[in-house]
C-alpha cells in the first residue's frame, strides 16, 4: 500500500509538471467509463503467446502479472506479494497474494504460474525472456520458485506487464494450440483488473471492473471502452471533439503538435521506456562499400540528426545516440555523436580511397524503408549524402512484408526503421548485435550481419550480472564499441505519445509500460 | 425457356470466371515478395527464427505452389474458404461479420444519391442553361473531383467538430448500452456522414447522366409527340421522358455495385467504418491469402448478382429489352 501512494504521488506530481497549472491534487475517485483509441485490431487478446502493442493494451487489464514496474524503472509487488533471491542468483521464489481469484472465481496457485511460465517459453516470439528459467516448483498453492540455469536479471520485466502474463490453467490447459486457443479472444477469463466485455474486430473492446480484484478498491473505472480508429487523423478530430478522453502510441508530429495546441488536451511522451523504440540507419556490413568502416562513419557524421529532430519530428523527438532507448536506465549517452561533419566526412572517403568521378559521384547505394512513417528520413539521405558523393537510390517496398523479405535476405545496403527495446536489453538489444544472431530470412535478428566478439562477451555478462551497477558498466562499454563500429547509425526516439483529455482524465498511465501496463489506478474526474 | 438458357449459360461463365479469378490471385499473392510470417513478426515485434519456420509448417506455405492451391481449391470446391492465417479465425465467418456493415452503407449511399441525383439531373435538364443546370454541374464535378478522403475529413470537420451533431465515425456508441429503436437510431447517426461522403461521388455520376440522357430524350420525337397529345408537363417529363433516360443510369448502377468491396474503403477508413473494404486491405497487406481470396469469391458473387438484378430491371423499365442469349454479359 505505501508503495501505491508513493506512486500516486509521483504521477500527480507529473502531471503538475506537464500541465504546469498549478491545482491540488485530485483524490482518485471511483467510476465511469473510460472512452480511449487504439490504432489497430490486436489478432487476439492473450499476451501469454502474442507479443506487440495492440495485444499488450488489453492483455495487460485482462491479465495480472507477478510484478508492476513504476515511472523509474522499480519493480513492485503485484499479484505477487514479495519475493527472495537465493545468494547464488539462480534460485528466486516469490509469494503469492492470498485469495486472488481469476475473473470466473477460480483461485490463481502457483500452479497457474509454473503454466503460463511454460505456455510463454514455448510459444512467445522473445524466446530470451525465460531462456533462463529451467523449472518453476510450487511447494504450496502460493509459493512459485523460479529455477534458473544462470543469473538472470531480465526476469523481473520479463515478469511485468504484458510479457509475463498469469493465465488460467483450468482454461488453456485442455490440450488446445495455445496460439489459436478460441478463449484468446472470446470470452476471455482473465486475473488483472478489467474482464473482458466484448471483441468486436476493427471496432471496439470492452472491459469493465473486476469487483474481486485482489487489490482493494481497484480499479477506479467501472468500464473501459477501446474504439479502433485506424485513421490518425480521425482520432485527432475524436480527441478534439470530446469523444475520446485518451489515445496512446500516437506518433505523428502533426497530431502531436495540433493536441499541444488545444486547451483540453495533454500530449505526454511518458510512458514508452520499456517498449523503446528507436529510428535508426542500419548498414549491410557485409557488403561492400559499406563492409569498410570508414564509409558507415562517414555516412554518420553525413547526417543531420538535429535536422531530422527539428525539421522532420518538429522537436517531438529524444535524441537517441545508442541502440538503447534515452528513457532507459542503461543508455550511454557520451558515445561517439557522430554530429554533422561534412568535410570529415569527405576526408575520410578520401583516405579511404574512394576517389569521386567524373559526375562528382563516389559510389551508388541503396536505402530501404520499412514502413511510411519512416520514409522522410529514407528520402533525406538522398540530397545529403549527395554532399559527399554518395549517390543514394530510394527503394520503396510493397508494404511491411516485402521490405522485411529483402532486408532478413540480406539484399539490401541502408535501411530506415524503429526497433523496440522491449524492456531489458536482453530481450529486445541483444539481438541486433549478437553474432550468431544474424540469421537469414528473419526480420529484426541481426541483419547487419555486425560481429564483434568483444561486444558479444560484454553482452552475455551483463544479460547474467544482477549488479545493477556492474550491468550499467558492461552496457556503457558494450555501447562505446558498437558506435565505434557503426553497424547501425542511430538518431532518434520514435515520437511515441499519450494524448489525453486532462478535465476527463486523472492519472494517466505513465508508468515505463504507458497503457501496456495495468490501468487500475486511473479515474475519471467528473 | 430462352430466359433460363441465357441464365443458366451466364450462371457457366460466371463460374469459369470465379476460377479464374482465385487462380489467377492465388498466385499474385505467391510472388508478392513477403508472406504472413512477416506480418506476424511485426506485429510480434519480432520473431525467432525457429517460429517463423513453424509458422509457415503451420500454415503450410512450405509446400510447392501447385499443393496449396489444390489444397485451397478442394476446400473451396467443398464450399470451405478456409482459415485466415492472420486473425486465426474461419473466412467465412470474417467476411459475414463484415458484410451487413458494407452492404447497409454501399445501399444507402445508392439509394440517397439515386434518388438525389435523378431529381437534380432531370431538372437541370429541363433547363439546360438556366441557374440549376450550372448549380448540378458545379456541384457534380466538385463531388466527382474531390478526393473521398478529404470530402470525409472536411465533413467530420464541420459536422462533428465545429458543430457537433454527428460523431467522429464508429457504427455504433458502445459507452451506452441501447437496444431496439434506440439502438437503430443509433446506427443511423452514425450512418449519415459516412453514407454521404460515400454518395457524393455516385451523386456526380447519376446527376451528369441523368442529365445527359434527359436532354437527349427531351428532343425526341415522342416526347414532342406526347406535348401535342396535351399530357402535362409532369406526364411528359416523368412518365415518358424519364423513363427513357433511366437506362443508362441504371447501367452505371450496375456496374457500381459491382464494385462494393473497392469503392468504400477509404471511407470505411476514414470513418472506422467496419466493413469489408478495411478487411481486403489489411488482409492484402497481411499477405493473408485465404482471407483475400474469399473476399474476391464474395465480390465475384456480388457481380454476377448484380449483373442479372440489372437485367430484370432493364426488363421493368424498358419493354423492347427481350432476352436475347446474354449477348450483352
Amino acid at each position: 500500500m505505501r508503495f501505491s501512494m508513493k506512486l500516486i504521488s509521483a504521477l500527480g506530481a507529473i502531471v503538475l509538471a506537464l500541465t504546469g497549472v498549478t491545482v491540488q491534487a485530485d483524490t482518485p475517485k471511483a467510476g465511469g467509463t473510460l472512452i480511449m483509441s487504439v490504432g489497430g485490431t490486436p489478432r487476439h487478446l492473450n499476451p501469454a503467446v502474442q507479443s506487440g502493442i495492440a495485444t499488450g493494451a488489453p492483455g495487460a487489464q485482462l491479465f495480472a502479472t507477478l510484478v508492476r514496474f513504476d515511472d523509474q524503472w522499480n519493480a513492485h509487488p503485484y499479484l505477487a506479494k514479495s519475493w527472495d533471491v537465493s545468494d547464488d542468483s539462480r534460485t528466486v521464489t516469490f509469494q503469492l497474494v492470498e485469495g486472488a481469484t481469476f475473473h470466473d472465481g477460480k483461485p490463481i496457485t502457483s500452479s497457474d504460474v509454473a503454466f503460463s511460465i511454460k505456455i510463454i517459453k514455448e510459444n512467445h516470439p522473445f524466446k530470451t525472456m525465460f531462456g533462463a528459467v529451467e523449472s518453476v516448483e510450487t511447494p504450496d498453492a502460493n509459493t512459485a520458485v523460479f529455477k534458473l540455469s544462470q543469473p538472470h536479471p531480465a526476469l523481473m520485466l520479463a515478469l511485468s506487464s504484458q510479457l509475463g502474463s498469469i493465465i488460467p490453467e483450468h482454461i488453456y490447459g485442455d490440450g488446445q494450440d495455445p496460439k489459436k486457443h478460441p478463449r484468446n479472444s472470446e470470452n476471455v477469463v482473465g486475473s488483472g483488473p478489467f474482464k473482458f466485455v466484448e471483441f468486436v474486430r476493427d471496432q471496439h473492446i470492452i472491459l469493465e471492473r473486476n469487483e474481486n480484484f485482489f487489490i482493494e478498491g481497484r480499479p477506479y473505472l467501472d468500464k473501459i471502452v477501446m474504439r479502433i480508429i485506424k485513421d490518425p487523423s480521425a482520432r485527432s478530430l475524436g480527441r478534439e471533439n470530446g469523444e475520446i478522453y485518451m489515445s496512446a502510441f500516437e506518433s505523428l508530429a502533426q497530431d502531436i503538435m495540433h493536441a499541444k495546441g488545444i486547451s483540453h488536451l495533454t500530449a505526454t511522451d511518458q510512458g514508452y521506456a520499456a517498449i523503446g523504440p528507436i529510428f535508426w540507419y542500419a548498414f549491410n556490413t557485409k557488403k561492400e562499400p559499406l563492409s569498410d568502416v570508414r564509409v558507415r562513419q562517414a555516412i554518420a557524421y553525413a547526417i543531420d540528426r538535429d535536422f531530422l529532430m527539428n525539421a522532420i519530428s518538429q522537436g517531438t523527438t529524444k535524441a537517441a545516440y545508442t541502440g538503447i532507448h534515452p528513457d532507459s536506465i542503461f543508455h550511454e549517452p557520451n558515445v561517439e555523436h557522430y554530429d554533422l561533419d561534412l568535410d570529415k566526412a569527405n576526408a575520410i572517403l578520401d583516405d579511404a580511397g574512394y576517389a569521386r568521378g567524373s559526375d562528382g559521384m563516389r559510389f551508388p547505394l541503396t536505402v530501404d524503408f520499412g514502413w511510411p512513417g519512416a520514409k522522410p528520413n529514407a528520402e533525406y539521405l538522398k540530397p545529403q549524402l549527395k554532399k559527399i558523393g554518395i549517390d543514394i537510390e530510394v527503394r520503396t517496398s510493397a508494404g511491411f512484408p516485402a521490405w522485411a523479405k529483402t532486408v532478413s535476405n540480406w539484399e539490401f545496403d541502408i535501411t530506415t526503421d524503429v526497433v523496440f527495446n522491449w524492456g531489458d536489453p536482453v530481450i529486445g538489444v541483444h539481438r541486433t548485435y549478437l553474432c550468431d544472431n544474424a540469421k537469414k530470412g528473419v526480420i529484426w535478428s541481426n541483419t547487419q550481419r555486425y560481429c564483434n566478439e568483444e561486444v558479444d562477451a560484454l553482452l552475455a555478462k551483463a544479460g547474467q550480472e544482477n549488479d545493477q551497477g556492474k550491468r550499467v558498466a558492461y552496457y556503457s562499454e558494450a555501447q562505446k564499441l558498437i558506435a565505434q563500429d557503426v553497424p547501425i547509425y542511430f538518431t532518434e526516439s520514435l515520437p511515441y505519445h499519450t494524448i489525453y483529455n486532462h478535465t476527463k482524465v486523472g492519472n494517466p498511465p505513465n508508468t515505463i509500460w504507458g497503457t501496456c501496463a495495468p490501468m487500475d489506478e486511473v479515474y475519471l474526474k467528473n | 425457356m430462352q430466359f433460363f438458357i441465357a441464365t443458366v449459360k451466364r450462371a457457366g461463365f460466371g463460374l469459369v470466371l470465379l476460377v479464374a479469378v482465385l487462380a489467377l490471385n492465388f498466385v499474385l499473392m505467391h510472388i508478392a515478395p513477403g508472406d504472413v510470417a512477416d506480418t506476424i513478426a511485426q506485429d510480434a515485434g519480432g520473431l525467432d527464427a525457429e517460429v517463423m519456420e513453424q509458422i509457415r509448417i503451420d500454415y503450410g506455405l512450405d509446400l510447392p505452389l501447385w499443393q496449396q492451391m489444390a489444397k485451397y481449391f478442394w476446400g473451396v470446391a467443398q464450399l470451405d474458404l478456409g482459415y485466415s492465417f492472420y486473425y486465426n479465425e474461419p473466412v467465412t465467418k470474417l467476411i459475414l461479420e463484415k458484410l451487413p456493415a458494407t452492404l447497409l452503407l454501399v445501399i444507402s449511399a445508392q439509394v440517397l444519391s439515386i434518388f438525389l441525383g435523378v431529381m437534380l439531373g432531370v431538372m437541370a435538364a429541363r433547363k439546360p442553361t438556366g441557374m440549376t443546370s450550372h448549380f448540378v454541374t458545379v456541384l457534380s464535378l466538385v463531388g466527382y473531383a474531390a478526393p473521398v478522403f478529404w470530402t470525409g475529413i472536411m465533413l467530420i470537420i464541420l459536422f462533428a467538430v465545429m458543430v457537433p451533431i454527428f460523431p467522429i465515425g464508429s457504427m455504433v456508441d458502445v459507452s451506452v448500452e441501447r437496444e431496439g429503436i434506440a439502438y437503430a437510431m443509433d446506427v443511423l447517426r452514425h450512418l449519415v456522414l459516412p453514407a454521404v461522403t460515400l454518395g457524393s461521388i455516385f451523386l456526380a455520376l447519376y446527376s451528369r447522366l441523368s442529365r445527359a440522357s434527359m436532354l437527349d430524350v427531351l428532343g425526341s420525337d415522342y416526347v414532342r409527340t406526347a406535348q401535342a397529345k396535351g399530357l402535362s408537363e409532369f406526364q411528359v417529363v416523368y412518365k415518358h421522358a424519364l423513363r427513357n433516360a433511366l437506362l443508362p443510369v441504371v447501367t452505371t448502377v450496375g456496374l457500381v455495385m459491382s464494385g462494393i468491396v473497392s469503392g468504400a474503403v477509404l471511407v470505411e477508413t476514414v470513418f472506422s467504418w467496419p466493413g469489408l473494404g478495411t478487411l481486403a486491405v489489411q488482409s492484402i497487406i497481411a499477405r493473408d491469402t485465404p482471407t483475400i481470396l474469399g473476399i474476391l469469391f464474395f465480390s465475384s458473387l456480388v457481380v454476377v448478382v448484380a449483373n442479372l438484378l440489372t437485367d430484370m430491371v432493364y426488363r421493368i423499365i424498358d419493354p423492347r429489352i427481350k432476352t436475347s442469349g446474354g449477348s450483352n454479359l
